[in-house]
């Protein structure tokens, strides 16, 4: 029997980038395949060619052993592929039922009651619950997912592609995930998963294809192979995948930071904090975890000046903050970097150099009307050399390096201005696994000088490993601060979820 | 089947090579039409040379034109660099006009040294908070400046057109609705023939270079246009920045507007600008925003202007044909960013349909 689909020899460049270079890639129905790369290998130029946004510039894909050419998603859509984003492409004021609807052609009007109904018998075929009436804003990201899912699923789709679907998920809702995968799986679909975590890997597909440098390197099954020899193919080398704990000299530690029932409000006056307290130690890294859009990033800039603060207090060596301007709490040894998803948001300006950004706030102390931008050619290059940035030369824009250098630039003129007080949030957003492990012996190497260090983390493994202490918000709530040591990955997906411990079920 | 295809980043050398050229392609273009008016587009371009720069009667003439355009456009540049888009630099050069007449109207019994730098600060003041006005209800109430700034031009000019037939008109005018001529000590002197503004023309270029270039402003002003959370997040005072480069932008014009009523026409009319508050936007944005290209791409549009004025004399031909070729070189330019970051691919379908594309 033929495999369902089949991409043999794929290739897409772009100007002189080769994107896919001689891809071969097949999906069986009934299996799970996971396609496994890291950031720029490939991965979503052969997926975008797969659902029809791109065409190939040679090679052929096969549906059922015939040669098919897509020429638009529509084409891919009626081959029976479904392509479920990493970023949800839904319309937030309309239902469920009326998002999955959406560019069907199906006559003028909506059938609203037939479609709900539909809709239900299919959630219910598939083990899916969603409420088709629902408002997708009243959505929790999971809930949003779901609808993805199903409206590929309502369009046919025998082959559902999904582009990095646990990175916006807690531990349990990613279980739930699972189950339905699996379901999806028995009942004869086939699934596709494009992730760069390497346990998902392992616990859920049946095969994977590693992609490297737009070169398919090889495809395995899940049970012949193991995380490290995964890591291996994707990254082309031997690497170690522990994180370590770095150890402190007990004289530094001397707790330098205290929040005390600090309250922000939103601009629709619901609390983005809600009293939270904590405090944090020189030499200590304190992470944060929580479902995106909890208070970390107004916790962030609450501290760093830059929220409007309705109630409590933040200490810093004895000192209150809160009369304090932005830029006399940088004077202060505080620094903040927040990376955000488009990660060129906060903290640089992409469409200058390095020297500029990096003096974006060295230059408030120079002397003088002029920058100076001989100092600032100098620190630039300092920056490059430790940290290893690769770029022509100090006068590249920012925009135009890759993903990885783009973060070392950010943190790098964080740590050059020597901080007491660390505040970095998504650090190693979107790096690949070299780039990652590079920004965190960065950061145990300034904890280690008696840095105080506040992580705000995606990755609950890379958090518990790196963490001292991990302070769960919830709603702009703590729900609580726990040992990194001691605590599991399911306690802190609970606390995430809102789940205080006394209401855990006996598990 | 043709398809739009993002180009990889041009170099800043061929961008500059592309925009020459599309300035060329326009006057080609331009010269058709004026070929479709039925004239000859070659002896309307060697006029208006020679009525822009052939003698010094001429030259004065376009050098008149090109000083308020390269301080409007530097002005203009200022704010554009914040993408402060300032459309009112026409509006501020009137406020400018009417602080500068007021001193010289009403206070003429001032030795000339203390009177023009008293009217020289009235216009820089007057212009300056006629653009603080959309900047603050920008920053206090989120208004767009482009609408704001727009609009403040017609009543700026329509207060102009008050003061001339109501509380200022001459009364030595027998009912005429015009406004009294300024005495000599508010008249900007002459050096080498053309009035002191082209001096002071020069020297603000260099300075707004290195306000743009060099400064902390300068520097504040490009991050905050760039990207405004970052400059956030550096600690940079929002609020504050923007005000002081608006009130340097709305200042220049101003400057502009007493440059106008005191070297050009000597007095406080409604048609002071010429509409060179608008052509200013043009030429700060051909020129990128950078002084030095701003005083050559002015002085190029000086001449279209004055060329064109010249055409209406010699070969009673409309000015507006001046216009039209200025329009159809802003077309053209703004072509040229499309082309800068794109470019259009005619691609063959493959495979299925190889057949199909044979038999068309």
């Amino acid at each position: 029997m033929h495999d369902y689909v089949e991409l043999r020899d794929i290739t897409k460049s772009f100007g002189s980038v080769k994107a896919n270079d001689h891809i071969n890639f097949s999906i069986r129905r009934g299996e799970i395949h996971a396609l496994l790369g890291e950031n720029g290998s490939g991965k979503s130029t052969l997926m975008n060619i797969l659902s029809g946004i791109y065409t190939p510039d040679s090679g052929e894909i096969l549906l059922d052993g015939k040669p098919i050419v897509f020429h638009s998603p529509a084409d891919s859509i009626r081959a029976g592929i479904g392509m479920v984003h990493q970023h949800f492409k839904l319309v937030d004021v309309l239902s469920a039922k009326e998002n999955i609807a959406a560019g069907e052609k199906s006559g003028f009007w909506l059938r609203a009651k037939s479609l709900g109904d539909e809709i239900r018998d299919l959630a219910k075929k598939y083990s899916l619950s969603v409420d088709p009436d629902k408002k997708i804003y009243q959505m929790a990201v999971s809930e949003k997912q779901t609808v993805e899912i199903l409206k590929v699923l309502y369009r046919g789709a025998q082959v559902l592609i999904l582009d990095e679907p646990t990175a916006v998920l807690t531990p349990q809702e990613i279980r739930v995930l699972f189950d339905i995968l699996r379901n999806m799986k028995a009942m004869g679909c086939a699934v596709v998963i494009i992730t760069h975590k390497l346990g998902e890997v392992m616990e859920i597909s049946d095969r994977v294809t590693v992609l490297r440098k737009g070169k398919s390197i090889e495809t395995i099954d899940t049970a012949n192979t193991n995380a490290r020899m995964l890591t291996e193919m994707m990254v082309g080398h031997p690497m170690s995948l522990d994180i370590d704990r770095a150890k402190v000299d007990p004289a530094l530690i001397r707790p330098i930071l205290q929040v005390n029932d600090l309250t922000v409000m939103r601009p629709e006056n619901i609390p983005a904090l809600d009293h939270v307290s904590f405090t944090l130690s020189s030499g200590e890294i304190l992470g944060v975890a929580g479902i995106a859009g909890s208070g970390q990033k107004e916790l962030c800039e609450a501290i760093a000046g830059l929220e409007h603060i309705t109630g409590g207090d933040i200490v810093f060596k004895g000192q209150s903050l809160l009369k304090l301007s932005p830029r006399d709490i940088i004077v202060r040894g505080i620094t903040m970097s927040f990376v955000p998803e488009d990660r060129l948001g906060m903290g640089l300006v992409g469409a200058m150099n390095i020297i500029d950004n990096v003096l974006l706030k060295a230059y408030q102390n120079m002397p003088g009307v002029f920058v100076d931008r001989k100092e600032g050619k100098r620190i630039a290059n300092e920056i490059i050399d430790r940290f290893e940035i690769s770029t022509p030369g100090p006068h590249h824009e920012v925009k135009k390096l890759s993903g990885g250098n783009i973060q070392k630039v950010l943190l790098g003129r964080e740590i050059n201005l020597n901080p007491e007080l660390l505040i970095t949030a998504y650090p190693v957003r979107g790096l690949d696994i070299g780039a990652s492990y590079n920004i965190y012996d960065v950061l145990n190497e300034q904890k280690q000088k008696g840095v105080g260090i506040l992580f705000i983390g995606e990755d609950l493994d890379v958090l518990l490993s790196i963490s001292d202490r991990i302070m769960v918000m919830h709603e702009g709530k703590i729900m609580g601060i726990l040992d990194a040591v001691s605590t599991t990955k399911e306690e802190v997906g609970l606390l995430m979820l809102g789940h205080m411990p006394d209401e855990k079920e006996d598990a | 089947m043709l398809q739009i295809v993002k180009k990889q980043e041009m170099s800043p050398r061929n961008a500059a090579i592309l925009r020459v050229s599309m300035v060329f392609a326009a006057l080609i273009a331009a010269g058709v039409i004026i070929l479709i008016l039925g004239y000859n587009p070659i002896t309307v371009y060697s006029k208006m040379i020679e009525g822009a720069l052939t003698n010094k009667y001429r030259l004065t003439q376009t050098i008149n034109k090109a000083i308020p355009l390269v301080i409007l456009s530097l002005g203009v540049a200022v704010a554009f660099k914040m993408k402060f888009w300032n459309i009112g630099a026409e509006g501020q050069l009137y406020m400018g006009a009417i602080g500068a007449s007021y001193i010289a109207l009403f206070h003429s019994d001032l030795p000339i040294y203390i009177m023009l730098p008293l009217m020289m600060l009235a216009g820089i003041l007057c212009g300056g908070i006629w653009a603080l006005i959309p900047a603050v209800l920008k920053s206090s109430l989120g208004t767009n400046e482009t609408l704001v700034t727009l609009m403040m031009n017609y009543v700026a000019q329509k207060f102009v057109n008050y003061l001339q037939i109501g509380p200022w008109k001459d009364p030595k005018a027998f009912g005429f609705p015009k406004i009294a001529t300024f005495t000599d000590n508010a008249v900007l002197p002459k050096v080498f023939g053309i009035h002191i503004g082209w001096i002071i023309a020069l020297i603000l270029v260099v300075v707004v270079h290195i306000l743009l270039k060099h400064s902390k402003l300068g520097y504040e002003i490009s991050v905050l246009g760039e990207n405004p959370q970052t400059a956030r997040y550096a600690g940079m005072s929002i609020p504050k920045i923007l005000l002081v480069s608006v009130l340097i932008s709305g200042g220049l014009c101003g400057l502009v507007g007493m440059m106008q009523a005191s070297g050009i026409e000597k007095t406080l009319n409604e048609g002071i600008s010429g509409g060179l508050g608008f052509t200013a936007i043009i030429t700060a944005y051909l020129a990128q925003l950078s002084a030095p290209v701003i005083l050559v791409v002015s002085f190029l549009f000086a001449v279209l202007l004055q060329g064109g004025t010249f055409l209406q004399v010699a070969l009673e031909i409309p000015a507006s044909v001046a216009e039209v070729v200025q329009g159809v070189i802003l077309f053209f330019v703004l072509a040229s960013e499309f082309f800068t970051n794109y470019k259009i691919v005619i691609r063959h379908r493959e495979s299925a349909d190889a057949g199909k594309e044979a038999a068309e």
